[in-house]
């Protein structure tokens, strides 16, 4: 069984060429997809449908950042999100309670331009995490990795959160 | 001499020969059927030479059924009887219909939507299949035979039991639905491949009853939708309906005493509320006039200014979810290159404005908004049956809404998320909650919100014989399953004893594969042994297709199979062309299986052959490059 990385001829690291990811995506779905199997045999449709939805998860776990790394260190035998090992730095933590209040705040005055402003510093800090990344995948530094892995994930979730927020200011 | 042959319905006696397939535009207020002839997608006509074919049903009390411009014509004579905009209803339960005090129909409960007519108790799907019927006749008409199959289109944001129902009453019209297409991706199909569009685009669908908004990035072929959403029951009819309060308002300020409409007033405001509307769209003022059955004679004015006012509200209900679906696929307004234009509805200059005002652009309307949908599913339909192999087109399309299962406290866990990449399978473990529990019951719904009472019901099902373990210790894994049509499978199993039980998510709103086959027998009125020959013919249709694709499968790709494992399939083969030449159906299917299973490892390796040729070959260009 191929990884994600083998199956879209990747290398194995965090730092990838994502425009070749997305060719080789691409690629994949045009071999593979359901509609290009529409009037083929039973077992034809479903390796088809079988390829293409795995494609599909290993495309957008790769395209992740957060995603990625997870996936990297699974590779490794490191379960990053792990019941058991939730401890984050307190620093980190004080950043997330500080970020959760300011949610809460625009939330309440109804503040969907604080909220898109928190977003993008987010997104900057996660783009940040990610440059840290890189380089600690590329040492080995896989639990220093694990460490911004578990950050980035609680980033996204942070994201996820606030979109829901505007979207409930919105609707 | 030799005798001639003549092949298959549907079927060409060369593989190479063009097979007759169609898209149709299933619509609220029109439908259309189009295809692909001589490299051109065009729009099918009826005998008079309209394309467009009002989605207006009528029963008559001799068991005739008209549809279209006729029945239209009828409907302020006759509202009881002539359904109108009936796709409002597809997969609904009758408290899913909010407005119904403002349609004419005497609605009957049962678990989805029926209406009583003249001819009996009628659901949206029968309904829906009369159109379908025209539509096909209309095609094989023009198109000279048989077709292989259709392209049905469907809003974006249509729900697993609205893509069900539309499936359904496509099976009820003896059609063979190739695909069920979003319409905002049709769209972008007919105008991406027309203007040889690359970047990203936004789809702005404002039809009769249903509004959908999808971003799609084109690259080289390529439509990959990176987000959809809308209002399942928003579009053009409720712009009619505010117009119509509005006349009523007016006349009840003018006259003392006013009575609750009757039916054929009701049906006979609305037809002018929607003239009306049409007529602002170059207009100034539109002029009501009108005499109801009470004599009592309706002369009204709405200009513009007024019209806007009344219908704003309904206009910026739009663009609610255009910034939802722009913000899932993490990009700015400013990120547009087009918005393309869909469904009549977008005629309306206020809209048009509104449109032009959040993507800061005009959008396109070069194509027809009202036929772009049809024909994006014709040339889809075109790439399907195979017709155009060598052509890169191919669609990525997503789920619109998040699928998931109840917990406790009747709060949703989400499995699938929206704007996920079809198709897309995901499992999830759950336990048991208490010592010894041997069954599980399991709620599937579609939808955003946090409580399951807020979001669709889908299905419910029960796995039982788990065997007896302390609470928390059984494993049992949901999978669900989104197949390329949108629609949703789910199965469940005990990972320790291997106890399994599986639905294909036939909501409750559906029809079963039993009422389809009633309905389609009785709907043929055959005796038994017509139906025997018709499953022997289907059975040899598909036997001989098979058979065929898998000699060509061979002769291309045989080198991926030893001797033996060759051996092994022409056996089959054999056999299954020895049953051919029988007259048992049940034979020729079991062998047909039979078949089927032994190719699945050269399927597997095919597959893998196709992938690394496909990766190759890219890898070729970029050096090319």
């Amino acid at each position: 069984m191929q990884n994600y990385f083998q199956l879209f001829q990747l290398p194995q690291q965090f730092d990838i060429d994502l425009t070749k990811l997305e060719t080789s995506y691409r690629a994949i779905q045009t071999a593979s997809h359901p509609d290009r199997y529409v009037t083929a045999s039973d077992a034809e449709k479903l390796v088809a449908i079988q390829t293409a939805t795995s494609a599909n998860e290993a495309y957008k776990t790769l395209k992740n950042p957060a995603l990625r790394a997870e996936y990297l260190l699974s590779q490794q035998g490191i379960i990053a999100i792990a019941e058991t090992n939730t401890a984050m730095p307190a620093d980190f933590l004080m950043q997330q309670m500080e970020w959760r209040e300011a949610i809460e705040d625009a939330e309440n005055a109804k503040d969907i331009s604080a909220l898109d402003r928190l977003l993008v510093t987010i997104r900057s800090e996660s783009k940040a995490l990610q440059q840290m990344l890189t380089k600690q995948f590329k040492r080995q530094m896989l639990s220093e990795a694990t460490d911004t892995t578990r950050k980035l994930i609680f980033m996204e979730k942070v994201q996820a959160d606030i979109r829901d927020v505007i979207e409930k200011l919105e609707g | 001499m030799a005798l001639l042959q003549i092949s298959e319905p549907g079927q060409s006696p060369s593989p190479h020969q063009h097979k007759l397939a169609v898209g149709i535009d299933l619509g609220t207020t029109n439908s259309l059927v189009a295809t692909v002839r001589s490299g051109m997608a065009t729009v099918l006509q009826d005998a008079h030479g309209h394309a467009l074919l009002p989605s207006v049903v009528r029963y008559l009390p001799n068991g005739q059924v008209t549809v279209g411009h006729d029945a239209q014509a009828q409907q302020s004579q006759d509202p009881t009887n002539t359904i109108v905009s009936v796709k409002r209803f597809m997969g609904r339960a009758l408290e899913d219909i909010t407005d119904r005090a403002h349609i004419p129909y005497k609605f009957v409960n049962r678990t989805q939507v029926a209406i009583e007519t003249c001819a009996g108790v009628k659901n949206p799907i029968e309904i829906s299949a009369e159109i379908l019927r025209v539509l096909k006749e209309r095609a094989e008409k023009a198109l000279g035979g048989e077709l292989v199959g259709a392209v049905i289109t469907v809003p974006a944001y249509f729900d697993d039991a609205q893509r069900q129902a539309t499936k359904d009453a496509a099976k009820l019209a003896g059609l063979h639905v190739l695909r069920l297409l979003n319409e905002p991706t049709a769209a972008a199909v007919a105008y991406g491949l027309d203007n040889a569009a690359e970047g990203t685009y936004a789809i702005y669908d404002l039809g009769g009853g249903t509004f959908d908004i999808s971003i799609l990035r084109l690259t080289k072929g390529v439509f990959e939708v990176l987000a959809t959403s809308g209002d399942a029951a928003l579009g053009g009819d409720d712009f009619d309906h505010r117009i119509y309060c509005w006349v009523l308002d007016q006349i009840r300020q003018n006259s003392e005493s006013f009575n609750p409409l009757n039916e054929a007033d009701t049906r006979l405001l609305l037809t002018k509320a929607r003239q009306a509307k049409e007529w602002l769209t170059d207009n100034y003022e539109a002029q009501i006039v009108c005499r109801l059955s009470t004599g009592l004679l309706v002369d009204v004015t709405l200009n513009v200014a007024q019209f806007n006012e009344l219908t704003q509200t309904l206009v910026n209900k739009t663009l609610s979810p255009t910034r939802k679906a722009l913000r899932d696929a993490g990009l700015e307004a400013t990120d547009i290159k087009g918005v393309v234009l869909v469904g009549g509805a977008t005629r309306m200059p206020h809209v048009r404005h509104a449109v032009a005002d959040f993507f800061q652009q005009e959008p396109l309307t070069n194509l027809d908004p009202d036929k772009v949908v049809a024909l994006g599913a014709a040339i889809q339909a075109n790439a399907l049956v195979g017709n155009k192999r060598d052509e890169d087109l191919l669609l990525l399309d997503v789920t619109p809404l998040s699928l998931g299962i109840e917990t406790m406290g009747g709060l949703t866990e989400k499995i699938i998320p929206r704007n996920s990449t079809l198709p897309v399978a995901r499992a999830q473990e759950f336990t048991t909650y208490k010592d010894g529990q041997t069954a599980m019951s399991f709620h599937v719904v579609q939808g955003e919100r946090e409580l399951v009472s807020d979001n669709r019901s889908l299905a419910r099902f029960d796995l039982r014989g788990i065997p007896p373990m302390p609470a928390g210790a059984a494993r049992i894994r949901i999978t669900f399953q989104v197949d390329a049509d949108g629609l949703l499978s789910v199965s469940a199993r005990e990972q320790t004893s291997g106890v399994e039980a599986h639905v294909m998510v036939k909501p409750s709103y559906g029809l079963s594969e039993a009422e389809i086959a009633h309905m389609l027998s009785s709907s043929y009125n055959a005796a038994s042994a017509d139906k025997e020959a018709r499953a022997l013919a289907e059975a040899k249709v598909e036997a001989n297709g098979l058979i065929s694709s898998i000699q060509s499968a061979l002769q291309t790709d045989g080198d991926l199979l030893t001797d033996a494992e060759k051996q092994q399939i022409n056996a089959r083969i054999t056999t299954l062309q020895a049953s051919i030449h029988g007259a048992s159906s049940d034979v020729i299917r079991a062998d047909t299986d039979a078949l089927n299973r032994a190719t699945e490892a050269f399927a597997a390796r095919r597959m893998d052959a196709s992938v690394k040729r496909a990766l190759a070959g890219k890898n070729l260009d970029s050096i090319e490059l």
